[in-house]
């Protein structure tokens, strides 16, 4: 007896209706709906963090060696690269890698122990470009000219497709979005329009004394907001499930590619939103709804 | 004149475009603080004319006005705040099924906006007033025929209508009991409320004084003398008073 004037002020409203959710499998839909968009929300995440650290990557990233057994013509040639670097207009930033930092990758690559002393090691300059595939092919032509040691990989050729797709793979997350929210307000809308069938006594009722079509849907939009929450809960932690799984799955690959589209934080604050969001759409969807057949009839 | 609360003039009523006038050419005026009883034939459009004037049906021809206003210009929004002036006894009692007895009752005072606290004691003695104290918790399915309607005319006089219109209220009830209602309908009526009761009850018609008569006929009021029609002076004071 002794609730909260608020919730004392709705409890005889609620009871207008019989108890319980909605008939029919409105609240279940919606959660399979919200389920999925949360889904594609984190794969289009994940693909906006993947192309972000890709862009950085292959942002007209090349790389020249100066493969050169003999130590004395290797420096030569790596420091005539380095000054034609200097002078070209398109050079953004050309740095010599140390070479113990060369020894390193190489052995990383091949196994500890696999390099001898006298192996000879490539210099090797990371530079930035401005001017893209066009800038490459210019620098590669006039390098092998003055230093015919000199070889030029451009990172950013087998990194390009993998760009476009990540980029693809976003537009299709973001498409999916879209039709999950279409779906889930057609699916509320369909869910009002059956409440309100299913009153239509009742409703006249109310209305022959004196309620007005604010109240009435307020009743309605009560339950279908109930219905969403629930959904929005269920779907959040069967998405939240998969994710986390999927999560552990991909850390084992040890792929930097896939550790570049590991959520942040603030993205799982963003999926956590969607359901939130989810309910909103489809309380207004309802109240929108609602609202209109009511006012179309008499 | 000021003093109707409800005016007709040429009113005709059709439920479908293909069939007969179910009313035609009613004129009647009732006088505020009238009481009438509505007779009729069954099938003569009592129901049809009471639909009117609780606002589920509009006239298809001529002119309605409650409280002074014409009902044909009355906006969509405006219907909540007439239909709370008015009490309405449905011939079918219209409860709503998954309520209490009590909530039920409480139901107009809730949609005006009357708090918990204020509408406990009144529905509560207008329960005990119709005999149902003990029934206040039961859902109207597992009430009787006459249980139910003391409900309905519970519901209808609770928030002390300024126009009560009861379709038959005393059909399913014994004569005792048919008394009491009357007596309930004339208390409202002494405080200032217009009251019209369609009934076939012959009985009821000399308990309550003042009332006048309507008869409904094949659609339409049988008023030889024009009193309904155009009410003398005299008789609306005397209704009045
Ligand atoms: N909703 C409706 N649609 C079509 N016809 C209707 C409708 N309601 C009533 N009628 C018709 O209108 C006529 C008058 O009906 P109404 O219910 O007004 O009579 P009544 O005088 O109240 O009868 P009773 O004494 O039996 O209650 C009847 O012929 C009935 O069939
Ligand atoms: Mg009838």
């Amino acid at each position: 007896m002794r609730q909260p004037a608020s919730l004392r002020l709705d409890a005889p409203e609620r009871r207008l209706l019989p108890d319980g959710r909605a008939e029919g499998p409105m609240p279940w839909v919606l959660a399979i709906m919200l389920f999925l968009l949360i889904l594609a929300a984190a794969g289009g995440l994940a693909m906006t963090r993947a192309a972000a650290g890709l862009g950085e990557g292959i942002a007209d990233r090349v790389t020249v060696q100066i493969v050169e057994a003999d130590p004395a013509a290797r420096e030569r040639g790596t420091a005539r690269a380095l000054q034609l670097l200097a002078a070209d207009p398109a050079t953004r930033r050309a740095a010599r890698v140390p070479d113990a930092e060369v020894a390193a990758l190489v052995e990383a690559g091949l196994g500890e122990g696999a390099l001898a002393a006298e192996v000879a090691l490539p210099a090797m300059i990371d530079v930035d470009l401005a001017g893209g595939a066009a800038a490459v092919d210019e620098l590669r032509a006039r390098l092998r000219a003055a230093v015919p040691a000199a070889r030029v990989d451009a990172n950013g050729r087998w990194l390009a497709p993998v760009a476009d797709l990540v980029r693809l793979l976003r537009l299709l997350a973001a498409g999916l979005m879209v039709l999950m929210l279409a779906a889930s307000a057609a699916v509320v809308a369909l869910a009002a329009r059956a409440a309100l069938n299913g009153h239509r006594g009742t409703i006249e009722t109310l209305h022959l004394l004196g309620a007005t079509d604010r109240q009435i849907v307020r009743l309605f939009q009560r339950r279908i907001a109930l219905d969403a929450v629930f959904g929005g809960a269920v779907a959040l932690a069967a998405a939240a499930a998969v994710l986390l799984l999927l999560g552990a799955r991909l850390a084992e690959l040890q792929s930097s590619l896939v550790s570049l589209a590991a959520l942040r934080p603030s993205s799982w604050a963003l999926l956590a939103a969607l359901p939130a969001a989810g309910v909103l759409l489809a309380t207004l969807v309802a109240r929108a709804t609602l609202l209109r057949a009511l006012r179309r009839g008499p | 004149m000021a003093g109707d609360v409800v005016e007709l003039e040429n009113v005709g009523l059709r439920y479908s475009d293909a069939g007969a006038e179910t009313l035609r050419d009613v004129r009647l005026r009732l006088t505020r603080g009238g009481f009438y009883f509505l007779t009729g034939p069954s099938g003569a459009g009592k129901t049809s004319l009471l639909k009117l004037l609780y606002l589920q049906q509009r006239p298809t021809r001529g002119l309605l006005r409650l409280f002074g206003e014409d009902v044909a210009a009355l906006g969509r929004d405006r219907l909540p705040a007439f239909r709370r002036r008015i009490g309405v006894v449905f011939q079918d009692f219209r409860l709503i099924r998954h309520l209490s007895a009590f909530d039920n009752v409480a139901l107009p005072l809730r949609v005006s906006g009357t708090s918990e606290r204020d509408l406990r004691e009144p529905v509560r003695e207008m329960l005990a007033w119709v005999g149902l104290s003990k029934r206040q918790d039961a859902k109207p399915a597992t009430l009787s025929g006459g249980e139910q309607q003391r409900v309905a005319i519970a519901r209808a006089v609770i928030g002390r209508p300024e126009l009560l219109v009861a379709d038959e209220p005393t059909g399913n009830v014994d004569p005792g009991m048919a008394e009491r209602l009357l007596h309930l309908f004339d208390a409202l009526n002494q405080l200032g409320t217009t009251v019209v009761i369609a009934t076939h009850d012959v009985h009821l018609f000399g308990r309550a004084g003042r009332a006048r008569l309507l008869r409904l006929e094949h659609g339409t009021i049988a008023d030889p003398t024009g009193e309904f029609a155009h009410p003398p002076r005299a008789a609306a004071l005397a209704a009045a008073g």
